[in-house]
């Protein structure tokens, strides 16, 4: 072999006590015996979560299912400006503009409606609205039905959407 | 005849009262030592009543569950050889237990029975020509199940439980030689002496080498990890098993917990001085009856006193933890361990000296057969630890291992031993 080949040894050869075999299982099965002992004394200090009960803190910034944002009067504050639905990458944003009678206000979505299944939660849709109006800060990641049409939520539904978050729905709304 | 078929007939049904009781637990052990090897809490989600036992109802949910399942065979497969094989898997470590002794005797209204089914002569030849038949069994479900992988998981298990028989029965032969003798019975009576007065002359002892290719070879015949290649399935789905489900598929798993039973049995029958409680034959236990009858209460009473303590840490620790009756179980618990505590404790102080010959003779027994139990749960533990230490050989690393390294180091053991043996006498 030329010296200017390198060699990579993809780990060093096993010396003869490593060789055989006794010794190093027996330095493995303490290893094992040391976590089972701790885990025995110290049950209640394992990380798991006891999940149905428990909960894991998620940060606040976690995306969770979309609510849509009130005006102070109640109506939703989107302007149906379509931005979400065609940011979306999901393609699971489906609105149908209507005439607001506020002439200030210009449109409003008669139909406001998201397909839960398609949702991959990314969070576009929060960042293109122009007027805070999808926010998905519920916090809520458990959505379960026994039906396919029960995730296809429409406008009334995320309006009211919230754990903890309608209490403030309308702050800082036109 | 009465007389001789009665107490064969109890002695099998204490037998197979012991091999059933202990699958269940085994399952559960099983899983719980893995989760705690893995930093895991295990099952711990069934429950009859609010109580979960730490677990220990899960294989009461899984025997349900496989008794409902639909008990499907592959269309081109074999039906008569594939029904056969889960029955033969079953069937052929339940015989083993016939020669192994589980004490030496009990005396009972003034007859004397030993305490094993059959004590053949030829007891050990037994052990090994029946656990050979378990070969049959893998090659049938394998082969009938007409599926690659089942045939192939069928071909590797036979290839591996030969190849590692034959250290297995040379392991053991330097034994034989030492206690000249293949009956079981006497190979325990014989563990049972002390050399230099202080060390039992156990077969780990007197073979240390033999001991540990004999508890390596037991692990390759068992087929549990470093050694399930026949199951592997990483590579072959669940190797022989794979086209079985229901009970068929619970005959399976239960045959292999019976074998890791029998397994330990054997290593401690042969290397761990099977009934022998170390240092306490039975004249120096039927002499010291009560005071040993008063520390076998003692280690009792804090046993359960420390199950008890771990208990009722747990109740403070999780109040309300789930906001159901789920949360009284560790109190519930904790109570009935203070009790056996106490109890325990009581018959401690009330000093129970006055044990008569009777009484002395069955404390004897029992104690024989609690030190076997002892032995064999500890055997079981053990394997448990191994699986969920040790990854997976691969084919050739374990072909090398039974072919290059057990092989001769058993017949070297068995020369020495043999000039050994020759020499002394």
């Amino acid at each position: 072999m030329s010296p200017d080949k390198k060699v990579h040894r993809w780990r060093e050869p096993m010396n003869l006590w490593e060789r055989l075999y006794v010794g190093e299982i027996l330095r493995g099965m303490t290893i094992t015996l040391k976590h089972f002992v701790r885990n025995i004394l110290r049950t209640g200090e394992m990380p798991t979560v006891q999940y149905p009960e428990q909960h894991r803190e998620y940060s606040p910034r976690f995306r969770g299912r979309h609510r849509l944002m009130q005006r102070e009067d109640g109506s939703p504050r989107c302007v149906a400006c379509f931005m979400c639905s065609t940011v979306c990458p999901a393609d699971c944003i489906h609105i149908v503009a209507g005439e607001h009678p506020d002439p200030t206000v210009e449109k409003f979505p008669e139909r406001f409606e998201i397909d839960l299944l398609r949702c991959v939660y990314c969070g576009l849709c929060e960042e293109a609205c122009p007027c805070d109006a999808i926010r998905m800060d519920t916090g809520i990641y458990e959505i379960a039905a026994d039906d396919r049409a029960k995730f296809y939520v429409d406008k009334e539904f995320l309006l009211n959407d919230s754990e903890n978050g309608t209490q403030d729905a309308s702050a800082g709304g036109r | 005849m009465i007389e001789v078929l009665l107490p064969a007939l109890l002695k099998i049904v204490f037998m197979l009262l012991l091999i059933f009781g202990l699958v269940p637990p085994l399952i559960w052990a099983e899983r719980k030592v893995s989760a705690f090897i893995q930093d895991r809490t295990g099952p711990n989600r069934a429950c009859i009543a609010g109580f979960r036992l730490a677990g220990l109802v899960h294989p009461i949910a899984d025997v349900m569950k496989l008794l409902f399942k639909e008990d499907f065979a592959p269309d081109r497969a074999h039906k008569r050889l594939y029904s056969l094989a889960p029955f033969l898997a079953f069937a052929v470590p339940l015989c083993t237990y016939a020669v192994l002794p589980f004490g030496d005797y009990l005396d009972v209204a003034g007859r004397r029975i030993p305490l094993v089914v059959a004590d053949l002569d030829v007891g050990l030849l037994f052990v090994f020509a029946v656990a050979s038949l378990g070969t049959y069994a893998v090659v049938l479900a394998g082969w009938a199940s007409n599926n690659k992988f089942t045939f192939l998981g069928a071909v590797r298990a036979s290839s591996q439980m030969i190849s590692y028989e034959i250290s297995m029965g040379l392991a053991v032969m330097g034994l034989l030689l030492i206690f000249s003798s293949l009956r079981l019975t006497d190979i325990v009576v014989g563990q049972g002496a002390l050399i230099w007065g202080f060390l039992p002359k156990w077969g780990v002892v007197v073979q240390p080498l033999g001991a540990l290719l004999f508890i390596t070879a037991v692990n390759a015949e068992l087929n549990r990890t470093p050694f399930d290649l026949p199951e592997g399935e990483s590579e072959l789905v669940s190797g022989y098993v794979t086209e079985y489900s229901s009970m068929k598929f619970a005959l399976f798993f239960m045959a292999e917990y019976c074998n890791l039973i029998i397994g330990s049995a054997l290593i401690a029958t042969l290397f761990f001085g099977g009934w022998n409680v170390p240092w306490l034959p039975r004249p120096v236990i039927e002499a010291n009856a009560g005071t040993l009858l008063s520390l076998n209460l003692g280690v009792v009473a804090v046993v359960a006193g420390l199950a008890a303590l771990l208990y009722f840490r747990r109740v403070g620790r999780e109040r309300g933890r789930f906001g159901d009756w789920r949360d009284r179980e560790p109190g519930i618990l904790g109570g009935l361990a203070a009790l056996v505590a106490l109890a325990a404790a009581a018959s401690f102080l009330l000093r129970p000296w006055l044990v008569g010959p009777a009484g002395a003779s069955l404390l004897a027994s029992l104690m024989q057969v609690g030190a076997f139990a002892a032995k064999v749960v500890f055997f079981c533990w053990l394997f448990i630890w191994i699986r969920w230490t040790l990854p997976r050989y691969r084919y050739d690393q374990l072909m090398h291992l039974g072919w290059k390294i057990m092989l001769p180091l058993a017949l070297a053991n068995l020369a020495v031993t043999a000039l050994w043996v020759a020499a002394v006498s």
